[in-house]
């Protein structure tokens, strides 16, 4: 179902079944955490994945610019 | 659960159904993210919308929908405000649906003022039917009904609505999350026509046309032709040519139809016995 | 109703076709009205513009017909009883919405005072052109309730009992009503209101509800902005309003429902009226306008010794299927005349449903776009009874 990355407070979730693959959060990322993995998606899609995760700030731009709702950030307790 | 933070607005169950890339998925977070900032009660909210990809937004949301026929959405809008005025009234429309066949239904709401927040999405040519010309689509350009090129010219969509009499007009590009953010705002909470032209791509049939389909790469082309509308004022005309004029246009106090059609009661009731 | 008394009391009062409609769709709790002005329906929309917002109500001029028809749909989800009003032109603008009306279960009714077309005709002249428009105007596979009324009061009646049936079934209701009908002036007697029956469209009442469509028995209605978060849409969908455009089996259970809707309480709306049926070898039916001089032939028949009965149809669709063909079992009745403004659209309704036991003829008016002259009408009697 999603792709639980962790990162310090910060978990970056993937939706498996929402992803098309458009590559907007790929290229727009201003850390560039991720990147177009090989991973297929079951709707056949290939999945971000981010490989640069503990650059990860959690400015959410993946998550406002994704078009599916598929990539978000999760804040843990502080 | 890991769910996404804006869940709650979303209907459950429905499968996203634009195509990969498409700026409508944008313009849905914008929309919710309004609502949510404004803490607005979604049970009181309408989204009024029409035929085509822009009107398929508001069915991934959990709230009273109503989908109309083509070009019409702003005519059922103003029926369901007039009906209670209450109640938010949001328009879905596209450039087709909105500037084509719904063009004079545009003119005569944002003339009437009459209290609907209208968000057009124009990806400048017609996406849903497989990619003819719109009313929007810049001269020259090829498309399946101009193989030749397009010998027509485009609406500028803000200066017709401003000129109408609107309320509130602005346009921004999908780029623009935080400005659209902002403008859905006021449009919500604007007593009057509030118009906002949302140039959003279409990697299936625009990007076809211009041989750029990769969605990111189309979304930071209209990131590029961008210029903010003041800076347009210093750039001579044939510059400004393939740009996309950003802003807020018009941002102005008049009375909306609703609230002037509530004091024409008063005064219909005083006169009685005629 | 205390509202409409500071409007108008209890009496006789002078009053036009078209007032009546408009005082009666005031009167059954019509409060959003749409227009675009066309001839012969102004005198409509100029009433409803001075008196619905003495009752609260909202009377807006669109920028067309179709944007007319438009809100009133979305007035009437708001939960506002609804109404436009137009003529021949207007009312084939309307179509497309209508159909919406029709597939999404809306509670309205469109008012056409018919007028001789096609194209822009003759405004002010009457015609029963619109018969056919009216079951058919709409693309795809329907049902919808039509109504003629043939006088002033019954023009006030029948408004009312429009916007009854439309909410009753929610479903759009027509009523055709013509030039002449609209436009002439006779007393009408406007009774005590509080003995008017006026009905309501059936609500959602427990929260959790969701199936808003597509019942036999008529879904409840839930009212816009009250949290039922309804999808309403013109494409094929389902009992909860979802849209299925993809499995055909969907269109099958949408088409079915929508038509049984209405057929399975067609006794509850289908009327007719009938005078000297036990006794006549000839009837003579007709409607709208057209009924006032059949009846004034079949009073000058009967005095000349003639047996002919008189059938006015009310309900225009759905057709009044099995009155009509009762009313032949009736006496020993050998002919039918129908007698419309037109070139025959309801007589083919009539043939269908008689041919087969009696003669059924068809007689227009000496001159197209008037009705017909009730000596006329006795010739031509006197001829088809003589023709064994």
């Amino acid at each position: 179902m999603s792709i639980i990355i962790k990162n310090k407070s910060i978990e970056i979730v993937i939706d498996e079944e929402k992803c098309k693959g458009c590559g907007i959060c790929v290229a727009l990322c201003p850390l560039k955490v991720l990147v177009k993995s090989d991973k297929i998606s079951p709707q056949g899609f290939n999945l971000p994945f981010p490989i640069n995760r503990d650059k990860c700030s959690g400015c959410r731009i993946c998550e406002y610019y994704c078009p599916d709702f598929a990539i978000y950030i999760i804040e843990g307790e502080k | 659960m890991y769910e996404h933070p804006l869940i709650k607005y979303l209907r459950r169950g429905i499968r996203q159904p634009f195509c990969s890339g498409c700026g409508n998925g944008i313009i849905a977070q914008c929309i919710l993210r309004a609502i949510n900032d404004l803490k607005i009660d979604m049970k009181k909210i309408v989204f009024v919308s029409g035929i085509g990809c822009s009107g398929w937004i508001s069915t991934l949301f959990n709230a009273d929908t109503l989908h109309t026929t083509h070009g019409r959405p702003i005519a059922f809008a103003t029926g369901v405000k007039l009906g209670n005025p209450e109640l938010k009234v949001v328009v879905l429309t596209g450039d087709g649906d909105g500037a084509a066949i719904g063009g004079n239904h545009l003119i005569h709401a944002a003339r009437r003022n009459i209290e609907i927040l209208t968000i057009l999405v124009n990806n400048r040519i017609y996406g849903m039917t497989g990619g003819q010309v719109a009313p929007t689509t810049p001269h020259g350009m090829k498309t399946t009904t101009t193989p030749y090129g397009n010998i027509e010219y485009p609406f500028d969509l803000c200066k017709l609505v401003e000129a109408a009499g609107a309320a509130y007009v602005a346009r921004w590009t999908t780029f623009h999350v935080k400005q659209l953010i902002s403008s859905i705002k006021k449009g919500l909470l604007k007593d009057g026509f509030s118009f906002i032209e949302i140039v959003s791509q279409c990697p299936i049939q625009y990007g076809k046309y211009i041989d750029l389909q990769e969605p990111a790469k189309l979304l930071l082309m209209l990131k590029d032709l961008s210029i903010n509308k003041d800076k347009a004022k210093t750039i001579n005309e044939k510059e400004l040519k393939e740009k996309i004029i950003i802003g807020e246009f018009v941002d102005r106090e008049v009375i909306g139809f609703s609230k002037a059609y509530e004091q024409l009661i008063i005064k219909a009731r005083e006169k009685r016995n005629e | 109703m205390n509202e409409i008394n500071e409007i108008i009391k209890p009496g006789n009062y002078l009053m036009m076709g078209n007032e009546a409609c408009a005082l009666g769709a005031i009167i059954a709790g019509c409060r959003f009205f749409a227009f675009y002005p066309i001839t012969p329906a102004n005198e409509i929309a100029e009433y409803m513009s001075i008196y619905l917002p003495k009752v609260g109500g909202i009377y807006i001029q669109m920028e067309d017909e179709i944007s007319s028809i438009a809100s009133v749909i979305g007035a009437s989800w708001a939960g506002l009883k609804a109404m436009t009003a137009t003529s021949g032109p207007g009312f084939t603008l309307m179509q497309e919405n209508i159909g919406h009306a029709i597939m999404t279960e809306t509670p309205c009714v469109i008012v056409d005072v018919q007028r001789c077309g096609p194209s822009t005709g003759t405004p002010a002249l009457p015609m029963q052109g619109d018969v056919y428009q009216a079951r058919r105007g709409s693309h795809g596979e329907y049902e919808i309730i039509a109504l003629a009324p043939s006088s002033v009061k019954d023009t006030l009646l029948l408004t009312i009992e429009a916007f009854n049936l439309s909410e009753k079934y929610r479903v759009p209701v027509i009523i055709l009503s013509d030039a002449l009908i609209g436009h002439m002036i006779e007393n009408v007697e406007i009774p005590d209101l509080s003995s008017i029956k006026i009905i309501d469209r059936k609500k959602p009442l427990k929260p959790d509800e969701s199936q808003f469509f597509l019942s036999e028995d008529i879904s409840p209605m839930p009212t816009l902005g009250s949290g039922y978060r309804v999808h309403i849409t013109g494409s094929t969908h389902d009992e909860k309003g979802i849209r299925n455009v993809y499995d055909p089996i969907y269109v099958d259970n949408l088409v079915h429902k929508i038509y049984a809707k209405i057929h399975k309480h067609i006794d509850d709306i289908v009327k007719i009226e009938t005078r000297y049926l036990d006794d006549s070898k000839v009837l003579l039916l007709s409607y709208g306008s057209v009924a006032r001089s059949a009846l004034h032939a079949v009073k000058l028949a009967r005095k000349a010794g003639l047996k002919v009965g008189h059938v006015k149809l009310i309900t225009l669709w759905p057709f009044p299927e099995k009155l009509i063909s009762n009313i032949i079992n009736k006496g020993e009745v050998e002919k039918i005349i129908v007698l419309e403004n037109n070139m025959g659209q309801i007589v083919n309704e009539v043939k269908r449903v008689l041919h087969k036991d009696i003669e059924v003829k068809f007689l227009p008016p000496e001159i197209l776009g008037t009705i017909h002259d009730p000596m006329y009408i006795l010739e031509n009697l006197k001829r088809i009874l003589g023709d064994k």
